[in-house]
């Protein structure tokens, strides 16, 4: 579609009275590229910035400050061991409730409910990720802890916590606020990002081959296990890491539920801490340069993590998208 | 056990644990959204709506200042962002589609789109809270247009795509220049299904509070000056929530449920609209 050329053809007046039409064209076009550009610019200008204001605690503390578990603002020995590793435990056990859990509705959403509940129940559950991350805090604060460390946990700490070697992890006080506690909320929260997303990768599957599959003589389970899932399995695999991503940068709800405490612990049941935790808390009440740059650090830390994995997740859905409009073709 | 008999109970037991899975996810939406009714109804008063922020120890006082102040923004976050997004997914889906701008843009956008929010937060503050040495809630609304923007971009590219070319070949042929065509013929066509892309962004904005922390900080008065530091009402539950004082726990309640309320009301409505939409 050349409008140019053609407004040239239809023109009865002269050029001068087509110019304004071309320039008003090239005006649109240039401001709509000139944003989507800026739109590309974001993550660089992002990145660069924060690496420009995190590059005095990196100088400072050097490969130190990722080895480190020391933070201490009197003595102003920062490292980033901590909060990383807080950051990978919970979105850890987000991944291992949120995966089997996503999988399930999506598979009731796709193959088990009656055509009617698909709807409701579908909205339902994706309704689950608008309610905002602090509503998530204060409820898992007030609501859920104090019900999970009165029921849950002495029922864990029991059986789990008896396995030798392992069993430590699941021993701990009963007070509440612990690195598993966020980890579960956190669960709750990627839910309904890995189920949405799964459960669209599933009805790309084409019907004809589900039907096939059950023509054999196939059960359910067996046409999901077997034909639906290893069909969609690069989408799948994209769902999950979007749901790591958002776990690994979920801020609000973890600095309410995780006790913001830099020590490190064998237990899942003490109090801990994760980057965007820690930035929470502490970076108004950050007083000298290499405080501030050590907080921008670990946010640096976190962006550079969630950008791959979120990319990576990225990568897989676009791979699935472009084999099945290759399929369709 | 005989094999068949074995592949049914495998069958039945996964039907099962999918069901289970499915009450386990909505056992929780119904948890907490009757949690904060059960918390937060019996405090939401005319109070609430007239009152500023109590100090510490008070009996009275609302949210009247921080639900002003999210409500500006919030209209702020929008209005920086919206106009951008709209633009630049223009561009994707009306000029750039030979471009090889545009595969990169939509897949740096998508990254973006999931990006953790605190850290769009720490990157205002150096950018605009350090330079200029204040808190304000310019830059809070700053903070929000970067969540704003791709959300409106993703929604953008992808209402316009459903335009059909038919439509914008046949008005370009009745002689109209390719920006008329985009603005009078493509966004009318596509206009709920953009104004949805909106109101979604707008209701995520609304109940983000890690991105405002540092950035537009918080204000105990009544603020309207984007100038100073703004208040708002996930930052005035963030800091009431965990206070010892009853009354400012109940305000935490009071707003928890407020924004929750507007956040699925602004969600359903969307997809209702692009619901009925789609089966035109």
């Amino acid at each position: 579609m050349n409008t140019d050329s053609g407004q040239k053809t239809f023109a009865h007046g002269s050029v001068a009275a087509v110019r304004p039409i071309v320039w008003g064209d090239r005006a649109f076009r240039l401001t709509t590229q000139f944003f989507a550009l800026a739109v590309l610019l974001v993550l660089a200008v992002i990145l660069a910035t924060l690496a420009w204001a995190a590059w005095p605690a990196f100088r400072h503390f050097g490969w130190d400050f990722l080895a480190s578990t020391e933070w201490n603002p009197v003595t102003q020995q920062f490292g980033a061991l901590s909060p990383m590793v807080g950051t990978l435990v919970t979105s850890l056990i987000a991944m291992l409730i949120g995966i089997p859990v996503s999988f399930g509705i999506a598979l009731f959403i796709t193959e088990i409910a009656p055509v009617w509940l698909r709807r409701p129940v579908g909205t339902a559950i994706e309704l689950l990720a608008a309610i905002p991350s602090i509503i998530y805090g204060m409820w898992g604060l007030f609501v859920f802890a104090p019900f999970f460390t009165d029921y849950i946990q002495p029922l864990m700490s029991e059986t789990l916590g008896a396995i030798p070697l392992v069993g430590v992890v699941f021993q701990g006080p009963q007070i509440g606020i612990s690195v598993f506690n966020a980890g579960f909320i956190l669960a709750i929260m990627v839910i309904p990002f890995i189920a949405a997303i799964t459960r669209d990768v599933f009805d790309v599957v084409p019907r004809t081959l589900k039907e096939s599959a059950y023509a054999m003589g196939l059960t359910r389970w067996e046409v999901i296990w077997r034909v639906v899932l290893p069909f969609t399995k690069v989408g799948v695999i994209g769902g999950i890491m979007l749901g790591l991503g958002r776990a690994l940068g979920e801020t609000m709800a973890v600095t309410f539920v995780i006790g913001n405490s830099h020590d490190l612990h064998l237990s899942l049941f003490m109090p801990g801490n994760t980057i965007s935790s820690t930035l929470a808390n502490e970076f108004t009440e950050a007083d000298g340069e290499l405080y501030t740059s050590s907080l921008i650090a670990l946010g640096f830390l976190l962006f550079v993590i969630t950008v791959i994995v979120l990319s990576f997740a990225r990568l897989l859905l676009m791979r699935l998208e472009r084999a099945q409009g290759g399929q369709k073709a | 056990m005989s094999r068949y008999a074995r592949r049914r109970a495998m069958n039945y037991f996964s039907q099962a644990m999918a069901m289970a899975a499915t009450a386990f996810g909505l056992f929780f939406m119904g948890w907490l959204m009757w949690t904060l009714i059960a918390e937060g109804a019996a405090y939401i008063d005319w109070r609430v709506f007239t009152e500023n922020t109590p100090g510490p120890g008070s009996q009275d006082g609302g949210l009247a200042n921080a639900i002003v102040g999210s409500l500006l923004l919030t209209a702020f976050g929008v209005l920086f962002g919206a106009p951008i997004g709209l633009l630049a997914g223009t561009y994707l889906c009306e000029f750039g589609r030979r471009s090889w701008i545009t595969p990169v843009v939509r897949f740096i956008n998508d990254v973006l789109l999931s990006a953790p929010s605190i850290v769009l937060g720490v990157f205002v503050y150096e950018a605009m809270v350090a330079h200029m040495g204040r808190f304000s809630g310019w830059a809070g609304a700053v903070a929000l247009a970067l969540i704003v923007i791709p959300v409106v971009v993703r929604t953008t590219d992808n209402m316009l795509g459903l335009v059909p070319d038919s439509m914008r070949e046949a008005a370009a042929a009745l002689g109209a220049p390719r920006w008329r065509v985009t603005v009078w013929i493509v966004y009318r066509a596509a206009m709920a299904g953009l104004v949805t892309g909106i109101v979604l962004a707008t209701a995520q904005i609304i109940g983000e509070t890690a991105p405002l922390l540092f950035t537009s900080l918080g204000n105990q008065f009544w603020n309207v000056d984007m100038n100073k530091p703004m208040p708002a009402l996930p930052l005035v539950i963030f800091n009431f929530a965990m206070s010892p004082y009853e009354r400012w726990q109940h305000l935490a309640w009071a707003g928890a449920l407020l924004i929750t309320l507007s956040v699925l009301i602004m969600n359903i409505a969307a997809r209702v609209a692009l619901r009925s939409r789609r089966t035109d």
